[in-house]
């Protein structure tokens, strides 16, 4: 019975990713309207039982996948995995005026290069702060807080330790965990109610899963603002961090 | 036909994550810088010209907007594997630099946002092309 079970649902992961997703939609709409009365967004609660579950899968499996680590669950692997997503992102540009990108295309350049140089420079002060003194650890703590993609290509590239990659992961998905839970909270006193200022908000916070998850449980016609931004962030900082930020931090240590 | 919209789309992603690759490999490092920023503005020129209005209208654009729609459900999904174990089991060090990292960057946007946006009627005349 439980094989039968098994097999069909791995035979079928996607379809079953479907219909377990849109039954936490579904119940996240209800929690919004009943216990909220609509303050807190659907997707919002969505979404944070989404990591909830990611948390949950993560410590049952020892995986780095949270539920798609889950046998029965694979499919929100393929679902939520970068083909989709970035699949689902560029279909929100569809209906976007090309005048409105311009008004903020120098605003969105400057928050690019400023984000990425702000977060490093946050992350290896708090790197120096916790007694580190060697400029490839603090370079790549640094980019750790860039995003947990440019950590690790920043590490590798300068040759840091296992340990510090795995630390720069760890400050990365920090930010990106926190940017998805902590924008609708915080959009409107940052004004983050328009596509200038969310081409800016995608620049500043870079991290693409970050950006796409806390526009959307902010205001989902603000998504392909910021996610057009955000998607070049990565790369600069790729680019940034084992070239200029490092030869900076060695500049110092 | 609702497939032409799915193809447009998916068109302009390829052609956007390639442009990103070879953007990555010219500049030395193994990321794709922006395919998908380039992908939307593919999309954007493609469904505001005449040229591609079969491929961008009636139920061509309905295969677009269903993916659209799916948007949040996708993303659902993507934070339901995230490596939130991972996150919580960094440390004070990756918790305090994450933090921080998030925190100043949300300062920020209010300042940035104000780059080349006309705040006075006399910047607004100076800057009108």
């Amino acid at each position: 019975m439980i094989d039968l079970i098994e097999s069909v649902f791995i035979r079928n992961s996607l379809v079953v990713a479907f219909a377990v997703i849109g039954v936490t939609l579904w119940f996240s709409y209800l929690l919004a309207d009943k216990l909220t009365a609509g303050r807190v967004h659907g997707s919002a609660i969505a979404i944070a039982l989404g990591l909830l579950a990611a948390y949950w899968g993560g410590t049952v499996t020892g995986g780095t996948k949270g539920v798609a680590d889950i046998t029965l669950l694979g499919g929100i692997g393929l679902m939520g995995g970068g083909m989709l997503r970035d699949f689902a992102i560029v279909s929100t540009a569809f209906g976007v005026r090309l005048s409105e990108l311009k008004k903020a295309g120098l605003a969105g350049v400057v928050s690019i290069i400023a984000g990425v140089v702000v977060s490093f420079v946050v992350g290896a002060g708090v790197a120096i702060a916790f007694g580190y003194t060697d400029p490839i650890a603090i370079t790549t703590i640094g980019a750790g807080a860039v995003t947990y993609i440019v950590g690790p290509v920043t590490g590798e590239a300068i040759g840091a330790s296992g340990e510090m990659i795995t630390l720069s992961v760890a400050a990365g998905l920090v930010k990106s965990i926190l940017v998805m839970i902590g924008t609708p909270l915080v959009a409107r006193s940052i004004g983050l109610d328009n596509p200038q200022s969310a081409m800016v908000f995608g620049g500043l916070m870079g991290t693409t899963s970050g950006v796409a998850a806390g526009l959307a449980a902010t205001d989902p016609k603000l998504v392909p603002y910021g996610a057009m931004t955000a998607t070049f962030y990565t790369g600069v900082g790729c680019l940034l961090g084992p070239s200029v930020l490092f030869f900076g931090v060695s500049l110092f240590f | 036909m609702l497939i032409y919209g799915v193809a447009l789309l998916a068109t302009c992603l390829v052609i956007g994550m390639l442009v990103g690759q070879a953007l990555g490999a010219a500049l030395g490092i193994d990321a794709n810088v922006g395919g998908v920023g380039i992908a939307m503005l593919l999309l954007v020129i493609a469904s505001n010209s005449a040229r591609f209005k079969d491929l961008s209208s009636g139920a061509a654009a309905q295969g677009i907007q269903f993916w659209s729609a799916m948007y949040i459900p996708i993303v659902v999904a993507m934070a339901a594997q995230q490596n939130v174990a991972a996150a919580a089991s960094g440390g004070l060090l990756a918790l305090v630099a994450g933090v921080a990292a998030v925190v100043v960057s949300f300062l920020l946007v209010p300042v940035i946002s104000k780059i080349g946006r006309p705040k006075t009627k006399t910047q607004q005349s100076g800057e009108a092309p």
